[in-house]
């Protein structure tokens, strides 16, 4: 099954649903991390209803790349999902205060602190619990067999709790910069400030993640310090000066789209340096893609479906941000 | 104390799945509900249709937003505490659950908002589409994992080979035996659950002396909807146990209390099955009618629990309790379309009280026959995960703790018991609230600007319905 190109193709298919999710849930986790330090009541109805009609959607391509995982890749998932165990326990939960959190503020008046709250707490621990699986899986899962082998706190390291904090500063940055797109007035001009620290702040957390994490690894060192691979990977880490200047003259120049579009080519850079770092490993540090892939007949029945069903629904997400497209304007219909 | 992971994840999962199965439950066959009711006001172009579809609408997004939350978590525990599992049945239900995301999931998700929110912003024959494809949807999701779930009642399409399942043909893999009564069964359930909710309401409206005109609608339609498929439903309950029959027999021992079982075997109304002493205590049965039930003939031999290995049987102690509850209710829900048959022939649908009190109090009989009847065909799989092939106990995460899981399982209590309470106080405030009144006339006023109209799940236009303090 090695080198096969179905397994490639699975690669890009639960690579791309995770990316995915990434950049659109990871937008609207970002507003729920920066709601309690919006400038007003008004600015907090406007950055919800900014992400109202979408955040479900969005959130449907976790469970897309967990469904990916769990058919193209089903080793994977009987093993790092275990190995995750409490920290994805502390995600589901804060997904699901953050998703009731919707629906419920604006049905309540009384309890409407109370909903508030769970929306910033749900977003910003449902963020830091995704950093800690990204910054444990990154360390290494012990493997026995088929099945994880290390205990139920082997993910609780130094290296993951700063991978959640470095996340929780990343996905602000994707909100604040999504609100300078979507709004205008006091709210945007509050975002423009809110983006610039957060640049900083990302640029130092990220450089860090990647300087330690060939510490890790002796081979993902090798992947990236070796010659020539150094010459030839040197674009990546170029590339995120590029971007990060681009996007703070584009934060000065007051520009409404480029800054989103900006932060999330970060975003895809930082993924793009993760699989470089891995590749073709998919469960660290042992089992590589080929030896986690499901066999053709399942490879093939799921693909034949996707390549139809993925361009479907790229079409109709393009449709539904169209139909919602526009400034969100003040919440005049609350008060 | 010993903690049992195996127990407590079987725990958690028949809990966390109990909560998430009453949302679908409801929400599939309201989304088709509100699809029809758009289709009414989009011919017709009567506010009153408008305005009902928009009150369940508001209903459906609570209720389809808490089967959301619950549902992810329901992914996820498959690979969390059932590792051995998801490794073992991956390469078969992997791509069915993966095409239930990409099929129904994207579908529901998208169209939502544009059903919700979208009603200005595009042309009525596109909301009327997303309210179809939000419908659709929902089915869709239904068939991918029913079809799943019934892979592991009856397996078929698949070998088992070094300790995994490998595909020979998906064609039997996704159509497995039981898939087409499964369907058939749950979606009539499910159907009529949200009929009983509707006529409910409906009721309760009339009984206030509130929104006639739209009690009248909801009254009549869920009404004949239930009166369509009461009956329907036994007819495939009868299949489906027959079917069960063939592929499951001790599960149907189970059910009606069988020990000997054999020719003439009698149908037990009451009994309490005790597995120690593999009989049952204060027993009333009807002689040869279980014979004549299951077999359609007076001298059939039927399943007695004692043919099977004890360690290969289920439960009998829950299952002759959860099954009578289920037929129970499925025999309620007869009487209730007979009687209907005879007010609506008498004239007399909108006036008796005491009828439209009978339909308040049978609100909830839907939701309890879909979890009685899930116990039935879930415990009656027991002590297997894949039928006949995988035992429960060798599917569990070996690395799992018993702490981990007793953490997880009183986490998802805690936090169930409020995020349901709050959901279910929200749902019982937009009921007594109502639908609101809009009149024809109103609709000829052009749209109300963009930045005045709510953009989020379930908001009323304007208003919380929460009492001021």
């Amino acid at each position: 099954m090695e080198g096969s190109l179905l397994t490639l193709a699975w690669v890009a298919i639960v690579g791309f649903a995770v990316f995915m999710y990434v950049l659109m849930d990871g937008f609207d986790l970002g507003i729920g991390i920066l709601y309690p330090f919006a400038p007003s009541e008004e600015a907090r109805d406007v950055m919800m209803n900014s992400v109202a009609p979408v955040w479900d959607f969005n959130e449907t391509w976790l469970i897309l790349g967990g469904a990916g995982l769990f058919a193209a890749f089903p080793i994977a998932y009987a093993v790092v999902l275990p190995a995750m165990y409490l920290p994805l326990l502390l995600m589901l939960i804060a997904l699901v205060f953050r998703g009731v959190a919707f629906e419920f503020r604006f049905k309540a008046r009384s309890s409407r602190h109370l909903w508030n709250k769970a929306f910033f707490l749900g977003s910003l621990l449902a963020t830091f619990a995704q950093g800690v699986v990204l910054g444990s899986f990154i360390q290494g899962i012990e493997v026995e067999g088929r099945n994880f082998a290390g205990t139920m706190l082997d993910w609780l390291t130094p290296f993951s709790l700063f991978c959640g904090v470095a996340l929780i500063a990343g996905y602000a940055l994707l909100g604040s910069t999504w609100l300078i797109w979507r709004t205008i007035g006091i709210l945007q001009d509050w975002c423009f400030r809110v983006a610039r620290r957060l640049l900083v702040v990302v640029l130092v957390l990220v450089t860090a993640v990647s300087l330690w994490t060939p510490f890790l690894d002796a081979s993902i060192a090798a992947r990236w310090f070796s010659v020539p691979n150094i010459l030839l990977l040197s674009p990546v880490p170029l590339m995120v000066g590029f971007l990060a200047f681009g996007l703070w003259r584009a934060l000065d120049e007051g520009r409404e789209v480029l800054p989103f579009a900006f932060a999330m080519g970060l975003f895809a850079l930082s993924y793009l340096g993760l699989a470089i770092s891995l590749w073709p490993v998919l469960i660290p540090p042992g089992i590589t893609v080929w030896q986690a892939a499901a066999p053709p007949e399942t490879q093939v029945f799921l693909l034949i479906g996707m390549a139809f069903l993925i361009p479907t629904i790229l079409i109709y997400t393009a449709y539904s941000y169209w139909v919602f497209r526009g400034k969100v304007t003040g919440a005049i219909g609350y008060h | 104390m010993d903690l049992d992971p195996l127990l407590l994840s079987r725990i958690q999962f028949a809990f966390v799945i109990s909560f998430h199965i009453l949302f679908p439950s409801f929400t599939v066959g309201l989304a088709c509900w509100i699809a029809v009711l758009e289709a009414r006001w989009l011919i017709t172009g009567k506010a009153l249709y408008r305005s009902l579809s928009e009150f369940w609408t508001r209903i459906f997004a609570i209720s389809f937003g808490m089967g959301v939350v619950s549902g992810i978590v329901m992914t996820y525990q498959f690979g969390t505490n059932w590792s051995r599992w998801s490794d073992i049945v991956g390469n078969v239900l992997g791509p069915l659950i993966q095409y239930e995301v990409v099929t129904a999931f994207f579908l529901e998700a998208a169209f939502l908002g544009i059903l919700l929110f979208g009603r200005d912003r595009v042309p009525r024959g596109i909301h009327f589409l997303a309210a179809v494809l939000v419908a659709t949807g929902t089915v869709l999701s239904s068939f991918w994992i029913l079809s799943a779930n019934s892979w592991m009642h009856t397996p078929a399409g698949a070998e088992l080979r070094d300790g995994r399942f490998f595909v020979t043909d998906w064609w039997a893999v996704v159509f497995n035996p039981s898939f087409p009564y499964r369907l058939a069964h749950m979606l009539t359930a499910m159907f009529l659950t949200t009929g009983f909710v509707v006529a409910g309401i409906s009721a309760f409206y009339l009984l206030r002396n509130r929104f006639l005109d739209h009690a009248r609608v909801g009254l009549s339609m869920s009404l004949a909807l239930i009166t369509i498929l009461a009956p329907l439903q036994i007819f495939l309950g009868d299949l489906h146990g027959l079917n069960t029959l063939e592929h499951q027999p001790a599960k149907i021992a189970a059910m009606e209390g069988h020990w000997e079982g054999g020719a003439r075997a009698p149908l037990i109304l009451f009994a309490i099955p005790d597995n120690e002493a593999e009989t049952n205590h204060a027993e009333i049965a009807i002689p040869a009618l279980s014979s004549l039930i299951l077999t359609h003939e007076w001298d059939g031999v039927v399943p007695g629990l004692k043919n099977f290995p004890v360690a290969d049987r289920p439960n009998p102690e829950i299952l002759f309790w959860t099954f009578r509850i289920m037929v129970g209710i499925g025999m309620v829900m007869l009487a209730v379309a007979l009687i209907h048959l005879v007010q609506r022939v008498r004239g007399k649908l909108y006036s008796p009280h005491w009828f439209h009190k009978v339909l308040v109090g049978c609100m909830p009989l839907g939701f309890i026959a879909i979890l009685a009847g899930w116990f039935t065909t879930e415990i009656g799989r027991q002590p297997w995960v894949v039928y006949g092939m995988i035992r429960t106990a060798d599917a569990v995460t070996p690395a799992l703790t018993g702490g981990a899981v007793l953490t997880s399982l009183i986490v998802f209590m805690v936090v169930y018991a409020i995020i349901y309470g709050a959901g279910t106080y929200y749902l019982f405030r937009l009921l007594t609230i109502g639908p609101s009144r809009l009149n024809d006339e109103d609709l000829e006023i052009p749209a109300v600007a963009q930045g005045h109209q709510p953009k989020r799940p379930l908001s009323v236009p304007g208003e919380s319905i929460e009492p001021a303090e």
